[in-house]
Formats: C-alpha cells, structure tokens, sequence
C-alpha cells in the first residue's frame, strides 16, 4: 500500500467547528422531526386496525391513547408534523430559488419554529374549545 | 416494443447514480401532495380525538374521509421511504448494513399501509 493512503490524512472540518445559526439548527431539525414521523405513523395505522377489529381492541388502544401518555405523544406528534410541514414548505419556497438570501433563510428558520408552536396550540385549542374537553 | 431511441438519448440525464433527479422530484411531488392531506389528517384526529367507536367507524365509513384518510397514508408512506433512504445513504457506508436497511426501508412503509388500508377499508365497508 503506498505511503499517502496509511498515512492520517487532513479531515476536512466537521460541524462543531461552525458556529450555531437558526438554519442549521432547522436543518437538522427537519431530519429528526422526518425520522420520529417515520416511526410514529405505525401508531395511527395499529389505530385504524383496532377501529376495525372489534370494540373491545378499539378501547383498549383509545384508552391507551387517551391516558396521559398518549396524549402527550400525540401532541408531541403534531407539533412535529406541523414543525416538518412548515420545514417542508420552506424547503418547497427554496426550490424555486427564493428565500434564499442569509437574512431571508434565518428569518424562515425562526418563523419555523415560532409557527409550527403556534399552530399546534391553535389546533388543539380549537379541538378543545369546540368539544369542551381534549 | 423496440426501443427507438438512440443509446446517447437514454442515458442523458440520469448522471453517475443511473437514477437522474427522479428520486428528488419524487420527494417534491409527495411533499406537495402531503400538504393538503396532512392538514385533513391532523383536523381529523384533532376533530375525532376523544369520540366513541361508533363516532369513529362513521366518520371513517364516509367516502370522502375513507378516501382522504387512504391517500394521506399513501403519500406519506412513499415519501417517507424516500427520505429515509437518504438518511440511511447519507449515514450507513457499509454494503451490508446499507442493502440490509433499504431493504427494511421498503418493508416497513408497505407493512403499515398494509394495516392502514386494509382497515379502512373493513370499515368502509362494514365488516
Ligand atoms: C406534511 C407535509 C410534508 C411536507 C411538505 C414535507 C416535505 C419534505 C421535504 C421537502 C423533504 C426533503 C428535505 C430535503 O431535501 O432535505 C422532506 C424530507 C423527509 N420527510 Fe417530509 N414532508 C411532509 C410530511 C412528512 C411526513 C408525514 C413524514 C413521515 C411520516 C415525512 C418524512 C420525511 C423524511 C423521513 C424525510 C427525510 C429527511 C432528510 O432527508 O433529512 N415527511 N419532507
């Protein structure tokens, strides 16, 4: 083997060198909200199927979903999707080549953030609002 | 049917992956069409959050909603395979473990829609 291939060779520089801005924190923020959607949907198909089987498996996993837990989950889930959606929409602005600009991009990124906790509240405000009751 | 083309028309485009820009454009068009059926999801689990059974199988039996419902798991499960198989090119180098985990990629989304649209489809209609 030649010399320059065992050799340590020079890295280029990885992301702790970076300082911390709103966009990159987003950045990796769409890929991890991405990941727990991709694993927390299984839990509203098993929540279909016991819709489908009988009353008994219905409640046993309503109830599941309806204790203090599961309520946390599912809110936890829909600021997470509604946090990607806006990511996602954000990255759907750029692909037409707009937004991008440094003061544009970090100014989406916080409203990102800002928006997605917004909305959640409103929604789940309103759910409650309209039935008296989450 | 004999392919017309000529060898340099099919392969301009699809650069050094063979699979040209379809994969993002996929990702694109599923993140549109998420778009408008995440917020009938959302609206409907926040609408249906704490109902009875028998609320829920009625309002899941509805054409529009059994319709709804099945395209949002449709679309979302396509581009979630999507995006994960970046995750998974971005972070796996191993052979290996890369063809193991796309392999996975793919079982898993058609395992959930399996249970999602086969229970919409019960209830839809009836059973
Ligand atoms: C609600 C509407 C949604 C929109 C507009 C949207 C948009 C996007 C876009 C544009 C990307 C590509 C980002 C990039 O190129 O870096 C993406 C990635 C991704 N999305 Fe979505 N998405 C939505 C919903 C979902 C849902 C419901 C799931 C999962 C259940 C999901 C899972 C993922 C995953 C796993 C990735 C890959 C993340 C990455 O590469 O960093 N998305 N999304």
């Amino acid at each position: 083997m030649s010399k320059s291939t065992t050799q340590a060779r020079p890295l280029s520089p990885h992301l702790q060198i970076y300082r911390f801005t709103p966009t990159m924190a987003m950045s990796i923020a769409h890929r991890i909200t991405g990941t727990a959607l991709y694993f927390g949907i299984l839990l509203f198909a098993l929540w279909l199927l016991a819709a489908a089987s009988s009353r008994e498996q219905f409640d046993f996993v309503n109830g599941l979903f309806g204790s203090i837990i599961g309520r946390i989950v599912i809110f936890g889930y829909s600021w997470v999707l509604i946090h990607h959606m806006l990511g996602g929409i954000r990255h759907l602005i750029w692909d037409t080549i707009h937004g991008l600009e440094k003061e544009t991009s970090r100014r989406l990124a916080i409203a990102n953030l800002i928006g997605s906790i917004l909305v959640t509240l409103i929604i789940w405000g309103g759910a409650w609002a309209i039935r008296g009751g989450l | 049917m004999a392919d017309m083309r000529t060898p340099l028309n099919k392969v301009r485009g699809l650069g050094s992956a063979r699979g040209g820009t379809e994969h993002f454009w996929r990702q694109r068009l599923t993140a549109v069409s998420n778009i408008p059926l995440i917020i009938f999801f959302i609206g409907f689990v926040a609408a249906y959050s704490g109902s009875s059974y028998e609320e829920i199988r009625a309002a899941l039996a509805q054409p529009v909603s059994a319709l709804l419902m099945g395209l949002a798991f449709v679309s979302v499960l396509y581009h979630m395979r999507l995006g994960m198989q970046v995750i998974i090119e971005d972070y796996v180098h191993g052979e290996g473990w890369k063809i193991a985990l796309i392999l996975l990629n793919t079982f898993f989304p058609v395992i959930v829609g399996a249970i999602a649209l086969y229970s919409l489809l019960r209830i839809a209609f009836g059973g």
